[in-house]
């Protein structure tokens, strides 16, 4: 038995996010020499070891179960992020991490999963064409309830993420033409009002994201270091020892968020292809395994893991190369962090339980 | 809630109608591969957009971030560690510490047409500052001005920005704070910044230019001990200019305090002693060598000297003719007149060429090997011996002893007390002095010694010269019956006993009890007397150096005499040996009340802790009672 789920696991993911996983943990070895975080890379090593157990044990459950028990999961969720407001640990003047045991979870990278199914399951059970209203404002109404709640943590990079997980269903699940002209343009004209709610550091951020120089001191601060960092980089990268951006401590968290710009400053341009390659190998896997998923349900869990992880490098990437705002969310696999490498170890857990059952039985 | 169809998923599963769902799903998968394709081409996007931003970033133009990667630094800040206090025995602080701004300039970013105007603001030399720069090389960080006032400070802070003077920082720093009017300055000595030949020195082997560093005194002797590890504040530069804090500081480590065996009590008694007079007082516990007290006059004013003096402020405080900077207690080499007679007395005595009994003839004087050597009493004492001798500094009697004696058993005897030896106390340059002998002689003016030189010697006239706290050591070490111990500053050391005399205790008691008469039986140092303490002193009065004799006549100065007074007490078991050198004081007792009034205030301060003592049994013993009486009535009843 155990013999054949480790024979059906997709070994092509698993050894691509190994590689991911160990260029990540080099990583922040090095960023993190002689800084008070210099024990992040044998934690990262501890967190990628058990969320390969994760991944396994996700694998080989029926990912037909989980989606019939989803709307258990979806109330769990809930109060799970209820739970992490009321008694969460407050670091950074942000709420979003709860204690259980020894370790410090941050819940609204759990939640990810739990709507990947929600979504999946959703979508699965409407058998038209097309979608209507109805279901989309269901829809997204059922993903807007938590994406409230962990931005008020406030969170609003990791409440980001839930959006495309929604979208990539919804337009798996099809979409008329005029409905999503009709969506766009709303979302476009309803941008500015959204600016307007935005809180003042976040406002800060996406000014200084369109014009870092405007603010140098303030939050273009870390736009600017990072984009500094990697241009130091060059071609074929300063090594370990030349990067001054990361070891002179200009590069605000060069373990975790900012775990690219190191390294980028350490390997150059042919470094940060070779990982982002890594990555796109990556993303096409899951999607490999969503094309030959058995049933619908099994597409939208596939797309929804991929969509995610594209959104997450898209974004975190973009905002190392001073292409996207600073929202502050990891790089899968990468990023040294606990709750997010569960998480993603999780999302291909799942990815691997649709493999294992893609023939039909 | 469509969600809620989890059960009748299970229940269609079973339908018939399953089958045609199943198709209905399979066509579904194949109807999403375009889609899929569609996200497939979205991904590839997105890769090249990434990859584009690092392209121009990391291939296309490198060098402009590479610069500014240089362009940022960390600007390390020092945290400056306070040095120890410097305390009495009791605990009392001597040398404190006063926080204050110090303006220091970053090398790095010192532009050459800045430094006059800063220079011009803050009354600054510029030929000073700018040999500073030059000089200290190897800091990048150096301190120019300290004790910034509140108007230098308001005028650093509103032009340290990044267009007017960025080279200037303000730090702030400690101020060594001395006593007023030069108190105990020789012992406590000074701090200043560290000069060249300094920074060779092996104590100095791990200081850096620019640093502060004890000059002298207990300053430079504990150098190591008062210092404390300046601690550093990183603070993070970006290339705008921007300063952040960053959290890895290095605290500094002050330095530990140093207690010495001062006593301030006797320290102020003797100070105001010698006020506005030339000489030295030191205090010693001869049962241990502990240094109760010692001044030196003329004095300076070591807060003049703390950190950064100007050249022009050190050459006047170098060049003044008095010496305020010499420490005369240890520095000062004169002739040591009659004091150096106890030290005959127990030589001949030892040595058997008198007795107690031995009677010389004095007339006012005596001729030796051709010379007529005059006796201060020009009267003459008549027929004296030893007691009387010592108690009246009868000349011709030590002549006449120095005579038998020979030049070579009384340096055998002077070098046991400690004469012509440095004593090994705790501070920086001490002076050996000198006692001569024949081979003393032949090595330095390789000449043979002529008898006639011994005649003066025994009055500690001729080439014997001593610091006054070498005389204080020999003379305490005699009334320690013999034993000298190493004089010291430092509380709770070991005593150190360098050298005992194995001496005759019926010698040494007549030696000591002829000191007894210089005080108690109309001798020369009868001004010491002190009703109910016994004290044995000696005085003495020297003819100034034969060097310094011919300076002082070509300046055309008085050629006035150096008193000395030097006496232990109480008498049996002596717990305090004073030596007062009153220079120019005409006779010798001048000197006698500055000592007198230190060993009176010794056992004042020791009478007064023992009344408060007896006090606090009373007052125990007392309430006791109190607290027992009523116990007691009971009882009774």
């Amino acid at each position: 038995m155990i013999a054949r789920s480790l024979r059906e696991l997709d070994w092509a993911l698993v050894a691509v996010t190994l590689v991911l996983c160990c260029l990540g943990i080099l990583q922040i070895y090095s960023a993190t020499i002689d800084t008070r975080w210099h024990d992040a890379w044998w934690k990262q090593i501890i967190w990628v070891v058990s969320g390969l157990l994760m991944m396994w044990a996700a694998a080989n459950i029926d990912y037909h179960a989980l989606l019939g028990r989803v709307s258990y999961l979806y109330g769990a969720a809930l109060v799970l992020l209820l739970v992490t407001a009321f008694v969460g640990n407050k670091v950074f003047g942000s709420t979003r991490w709860i204690k259980i045991g020894g370790f410090t979870l941050q819940t609204s990278e759990f939640v990810k999963i739990v709507l990947i199914l929600l979504v999946a399951k959703y979508l699965t059970d409407i058998k038209a064409e097309n979608l209507e209203w109805k279901d989309i404002a269901k829809l997204a109404g059922l993903v807007a309830v938590p994406m409230l709640l962990v931005m008020k943590e406030p969170d609003l990079g990791t409440s980001l993420t839930y959006i495309p997980i929604l979208i990539a269903g919804i337009l798996m699940a099809g979409l008329r033409w005029r409905y999503f002209l009709i969506i766009t343009g709303v979302l476009v004209l309803t941008l500015p009002i959204g600016y307007y709610f935005l809180k003042p550091y976040q406002k800060d951020r996406l000014v200084s994201f369109i014009n870092p120089d405007r603010d140098p001191k303030g939050t273009g601060f870390q736009v600017i270091q990072s984009r500094i960092a990697v241009g130091n980089g060059g071609m074929w990268g300063r090594g370990a020892k030349e990067s001054s951006q990361t070891h002179l401590g200009f590069l605000p968290v060069p373990h975790t968020d900012f775990i690219f710009s190191s390294f980028a400053e350490e390997h150059g341009f042919v470094g940060i292809v070779v990982a982002l390659v890594l990555y796109f190998l990556l993303i096409m896997q899951v999607v490999q395994n969503a094309q030959t998923a058995i049933d619908r349900a099994g597409i939208y869990v596939c797309m929804g893991v991929a969509a995610l992880l594209l959104f997450h490098v898209l974004v975190n990437v973009g905002m190392v190369v001073g292409r996207m705002p600073v929202t502050g969310i990891p790089l899968p696999l990468m990023s040294s962090g606990g709750s997010n490498t569960w998480s993603i170890f999780l999302m291909l857990g799942l990815v691997n339980s649709v493999r294992m059952r893609r023939f039909v039985n | 809630m469509a969600l809620i169809h989890s059960e009748r998923d299970r229940e269609e599963q079973l339908d018939p109608e399953r089958l045609r769902n199943q198709d209905h799903l399979r066509d579904d998968t194949k109807k999403a591969s375009g889609k899929i394709a569609i996200f497939q081409y979205l991904t590839v996007g997105v890769f090249v957009f990434l990859i584009s931003g690092f392209w121009t970033l990391q291939v296309q133009n490198p060098d402009v971030y590479s610069q500014a990667a240089e362009n940022n630094r960390i600007k390390s800040t020092p945290i400056l560690a306070p040095r120890g206090k410097i305390l009495d025995r009791d605990g009392r602080v001597i040398v404190d510490n006063k926080a204050s701004y110090s303006l220091l300039l970053n090398r790095d970013e010192i532009k050459p047409e800045h430094l006059r105007p800063i220079a011009d603001e803050l009354q600054l030399d510029y030929a000073d500052l700018t040999t500073k720069i030059r000089r200290m090389s190897s800091r990048p960080q150096i301190i120019i001005k300290d004790q910034l006032t509140r108007d230098e400070m308001a005028w650093v802070e509103s032009h340290q920005d990044a267009h007017t003077y960025p080279e200037m920082q303000v730090v702030r720093a400690w101020r060594r704070q001395y006593p007023q009017d030069g108190f105990a300055a020789h012992v406590t000595g000074y701090v200043g910044e560290i000069s060249e030949a300094e920074l060779n020195a092996p104590q100095f082997i791990d200081r850096n230019q620019g640093d502060i560093i004890g000059k002298d005194g207990l300053e430079k002797e504990y150098d190591s001990t008062l210092r404390g590890v300046d601690g550093q504040q990183r603070v993070l530069v970006d290339n705008m200019g921007r300063e952040r804090q960053m959290e890895n500081a290095r605290e500094a480590v002050p330095g530990k305090d140093l207690r010495t065996t001062l006593d301030l009590d006797l320290q102020a008694v003797a100070e105001l002693a010698m006020q506005d007079k030339r000489g030295a007082v030191v205090a010693l516990d001869p049962r241990n060598g502990e240094v109760l007290a010692m001044v030196s006059r003329p004095t300076f004013d070591p807060n003049k000297f703390t950190g950064r003096i100007s050249r022009k402020d050190w050459d006047e405080m170098a060049n003044d003719p008095h010496k305020p900077l010499l420490n005369r207690a240890i520095q000062a080499q004169l002739a040591p007149g009659s004091t150096f007679k106890p030290i005959m007395a127990i030589a001949g005595l030892e040595t058997g060429v008198v007795d107690p009994e031995t009677q010389f003839h004095c007339s006012g004087g005596a001729s030796f090997y051709g010379h007529y050597y005059a006796c201060h009493l020009k009267g003459g004492h008549g027929n004296i011996s030893l007691h009387r001798a010592i108690a009246q500094s009868c000349d011709v009697y030590f002549y006449n002893v120095g005579n038998r004696l020979g030049i070579d058993r009384i340096a055998h005897y002077a070098d046991i007390a400690g004469i012509g030896r440095r004593t090994g106390i705790d501070l920086p340059n001490e002076t050996q002095g000198t006692m001569p002998s024949t081979k003393w002689k032949m090595r330095v003016a390789r000449q043979k010694w002529y008898a006639g030189e011994t005649i003066s010697v025994a009055i500690g006239q001729g080439a014997v010269t001593v610091s006054p706290l070498q005389i204080v050591a020999a003379l305490g070490g005699l009334g320690e019956r013999g034993r000298w111990y190493q004089p010291h500053l430092v509380y709770g050391e070991h005593a150190k006993l360098l050298r005992q005399g194995n001496f005759k205790p019926e010698n040494l008691e007549q030696v000591i009890s002829g000191m007894y008469g210089v005080v108690n039986e109309g001798g020369t140092g009868r001004a010491a007397y002190i009703p109910g303490i016994k004290i044995s002193g000696k005085t003495g009065t020297a003819q100034l150096a034969a060097t310094e004799r011919t300076k002082g006549a070509k300046k055309g100065n008085a050629l006035a005499n150096n008193a000395w007074f030097v006496a232990f007490a109480p008498t049996e078991k002596p717990e305090i040996a004073v030596v007062a050198l009153f220079e120019n004081a005409e006779e010798s007792y001048n000197a006698v009340p500055i000592v007198r009034d230190v060993i009176k205030a010794y056992f004042d301060k020791k009478q007064r802790e023992q009344n408060l003592q007896a006090r606090n049994t009373l007052l125990e013993s007392i309430t006791h009672n109190l607290f027992t009486l009523p116990a007691l009535a009971v009882v009774a009843q």
